[in-house]
């Protein structure tokens, strides 16, 4: 694309932008005047930007997921007050509308939710298992950075170039150069690329540490339940990621090279593209949701002092949700006119799928059933969660009703459905995962009083706010639209809707209060704060960097329970016996070959050859640079394992 | 089962299982260059059209895919559990799922016709 003025690069025009454009920017300097005032930059390099620990990738994965989560939510806000008021509001206009509810949308799916799910995975997973880090760490740092280009790549959008307008799923012919010729849509594509390249390679890597790095003595069958949920999601995304890789892939070619893949002319069919996006799709919401069921079983079962019931057949549903997710997506366009046959095999598949989450939601009632219940926060997000998703669930099983579905397809009932289960199931599900492992992770508890504040205010504020979506939608309001009249009678519920949008954003601000209020006030904990159950409870908080001083010997289910029953008992520990530990070096290749990634894509979107170039070659030669690295590995000492056990108050 | 020592990106110093030999690898270079000259050839020079083409250029592809499978992904050689092979059958079914599945939807769709 030819510059010829500025506003061909910057997006200009609009007030609520050049006030980003401000923020955006004396946030960048205040960053790097601060890290350079207090001397920060080797710290940062050495400890963070370069770092092969899954726990600190975990964190950094946690902290970009907020950053997203802000942004997803003033979005959401920006839209919510646009339709506060019918017709007279001109508060965003039409096109403006439009960026944002596609941003949205991507964000809160693709660099929210997933990021936020694989900071939960690398947090909690190599802990639950007994396993000193993830099978290939390196890796591990490269899909993090990876999915940071990406996310910075689509956000860039935002001030540079102009956001995409599509949609979340930039259906064609709309997205296409004809309907979209801007470079918005390249953005979008590029951005959810080179993330997506992140997201297979996180798959894969804990496919095989899960399999393959378990503590001696822990069978399949005695995992923790959330490492069995983070298997079923990992299996879903190396089956799924796939699709939309080449999906993307073929839109590029059909926006960059002229093709006709999803264009009507030539022989093309756009519904093909919504055929394969959903192949992803579909599978894409399990992908979420499934890691979110491992963490309320864990969360039941600490929090009600009981083992999980039905162990087994809660293995069964989550493999079988995994599998049956890939048979179901053509229930997102009943509409396109396939015909009674597919419609009906579609309708009858999305309904026994709905299944083996009944099963779940049985097993987590008879686990509370008689247990000695404490509602600290986590579990008040579990407790939260539990009859949200059931409502979820069941309005997801009216939509699967192929003919009621022409009534309801892309209407606000479906708007206010995919919200409930992915609000009430995945959001509050990572927060209870949050809640739960951040005294692991950072070792202190997070307040207690604040917390029930945010809990309650983003309880309420789902209710009031996507409530009245549901009426809205069946009395035809559709999604996606920017404006409506006075006439059509919506006002009232929009109105009500709004409020609630902002008691979650309330909520949200509590949480950030939370977490600066807890870090003050720091109230230190051990290894065990809550009387858990599973390996990641019996090392010190936070853990140290090897994790387990020694490799833990697994001999049953919730085996770090056991042990302290035996304790109880008066069976002792035999004293510890270290041998040195062989760990990962660091390594500084994954963020430069990232950023060569970020510089590849920028060139694609504005087709800027002489910047394309210079991001292969680059990507090519930090590649090259790290087949010849030999120098990746070393070994911890016995003397400062000691030395870092009796630190965190351990018995030497 | 549990591998603790294997923290590490492992650079072929402690390799446990063969990877194949350079005869293997060669032998698997030429196939595949041959099974992508066929339908190259075929189809470039017009020598096949139509369905004969189609039959001429999945039969390659699927021959081309098993090459991969066994001279550079190694299937034969792993040991049990077999996870390589079951992913591979699951993948097998998914891929089925997503030909039969959008050849099925397609076929009724409307706005194709």
């Amino acid at each position: 694309m030819k510059i010829t003025k500025l506003s061909d690069f910057f997006v200009t025009g609009d007030p609520l932008i050049y006030g980003a454009d401000v923020a955006i920017g004396l946030t960048m300097v205040a960053i790097v005047v601060a890290l350079t005032a207090f001397k920060r930059w080797g710290w940062l390099w050495r400890e963070w930007l370069t770092t092969v620990d899954h726990k600190r990738i975990g964190i950094m994965y946690v902290i970009a997921s907020l950053l997203m989560l802000f942004r997803g939510g003033v979005d959401a806000l920006l839209m919510r007050t646009q339709l506060a008021l019918p017709d007279s509001m001109e508060f965003l206009k039409p096109d403006h509308y439009n960026d944002i509810f596609t941003t949205h949308g991507v964000i809160m799916i693709l660099f929210m939710a997933m990021p936020l799910m694989f900071g939960l995975f690398n947090l909690t997973v190599p802990l639950q298992i007994g396993a000193r880090d993830v099978a290939f760490p390196l890796l591990n740092s490269l899909s993090f950075w990876l999915f940071f280009m990406g996310a910075m790549l689509f956000n860039v959008s935002f001030v540079i170039g102009g956001s995409p307008e599509a949609g979340w799923l930039a259906y064609p012919p709309l997205s296409e150069k004809m309907f979209s010729p801007g470079v918005g849509q390249d953005f979008y594509i590029w951005g959810i690329q080179i993330s997506g390249i992140g997201s297979l390679m996180t798959g894969i890597n804990f496919i095989v540490t899960i399999l393959k790095m378990r503590a001696p003595g822990m069978k399949l069958m005695k995992m923790p339940m959330f490492t069995w949920s983070v298997l079923s999601s990992c299996l879903t995304i190396i089956l799924a990621f796939p699709i939309l890789t080449v999906t993307l892939a073929l839109l590029f070619i059909d926006r960059y090279f002229g093709a006709h893949f999803f264009t009507l002319d030539m022989g093309g069919n756009p519904m093909m593209y919504i055929n394969l996006i959903w192949m992803w799709g579909h599978p894409e919401v399990y992908i979420v949701v499934l890691p979110a069921f491992g963490i309320f079983s864990e969360i039941v079962a600490t929090f009600s002092k009981k083992r999980l019931f039905g162990y087994g057949s809660m293995v069964f549903a989550l493999m079988s949700i995994s599998i049956f997710s890939f048979f179901t997506w053509a229930h997102h366009f009943f509409t396109m006119g396939s015909g009674a046959n597919v419609n009906a095999f579609f309708a009858v598949t999305t309904m026994i799928i709905a299944i083996p989450t009944g099963v779940k939601v049985f097993n987590w009632l008879f686990t509370m059933y008689k247990g000695k219940i404490t509602f600290e926060l986590p579990m008040l997000w579990t407790m939260a969660f539990i009859p949200c998703f059931v409502v979820g669930g069941m309005t997801g099983v009216m939509l699967s009703v192929a003919p009621a579905d022409f009534q309801f397809h892309n209407s606000y009932f479906l708007i206010a459905h995919f919200h409930q289960v992915l609000i009430g199931g995945v959001v509050f599900g990572y927060f209870a995962g949050l809640y739960y492992w951040w005294p692991k992770v950072f070792g202190f508890k997070l307040n207690d009083k604040l917390g029930k504040w945010a809990f309650w205010l983003w309880n309420i504020g789902f209710y009031v706010c996507f409530m009245p979506q549901y009426v809205l939608g069946l009395m035809g309001m559709t999604r996606r639209v920017s404006s409506y009249s006075w006439d059509t009678g919506w006002w009232s519920w929009n109105f009500v809707s709004t409020i609630g949008g902002f008691l979650m954003g309330i909520g949200f601000l509590f949480q950030v209060w939370q977490i600066l209020h807890s870090i003050k006030f720091m109230e230190r904990v051990k290894g065990d704060p809550w009387g858990g159950r599973t390996l990641e409870w019996s090392i010190p908080s936070p853990a140290p960097f090897y994790n387990f001083a020694i490799t833990p010997k697994v001999e049953g289910r919730d085996d770090w329970w056991r042990r302290k029953e035996l304790a109880a008992k008066g069976v002792q520990d035999p004293p510890p016996k270290y041998e040195p530990i062989h760990m990962p070096k660091n390594s500084g290749t994954p963020i430069v070959m990232s950023l060569f990634w970020f510089i590849l894509g920028f060139g694609f979107v504005f087709d800027w050859l002489w910047l394309i170039v210079p991001g292969a070659i680059g990507i090519a030669a930090t590649m090259l640079y790290h087949s010849f690295n030999y120098d990746t590995d070393y070994y911890v000492t016995v003397d400062e394992i000691k030395k870092t056990e009796a630190k965190a108050g351990r018995v030497v | 089962m549990a591998q603790h020592h294997d923290t590490h990106a492992s650079h072929g110093a402690d390799a446990h299982e063969s990877h194949g030999s350079l005869k293997s690898y060669v032998l698997g270079f030429v196939l595949s260059l041959i099974l992508t000259a066929i339908p190259l050839i075929l189809v470039l020079n017009d020598i096949v059209t139509g369905n004969a083409a189609d039959v001429v250029l999945l039969v390659t592809a699927v021959l081309q895919f098993v090459v991969q499978l066994f001279f550079f992904m190694h299937l034969k050689e792993e040991k049990k559990p077999r996870y390589n092979l079951m992913t591979l059958l699951l993948g097998l079914v998914i891929v089925l799922t997503i030909v039969a599945g959008s050849i099925w939807i397609m076929k009724y769709n409307m706005v194709a016709h």
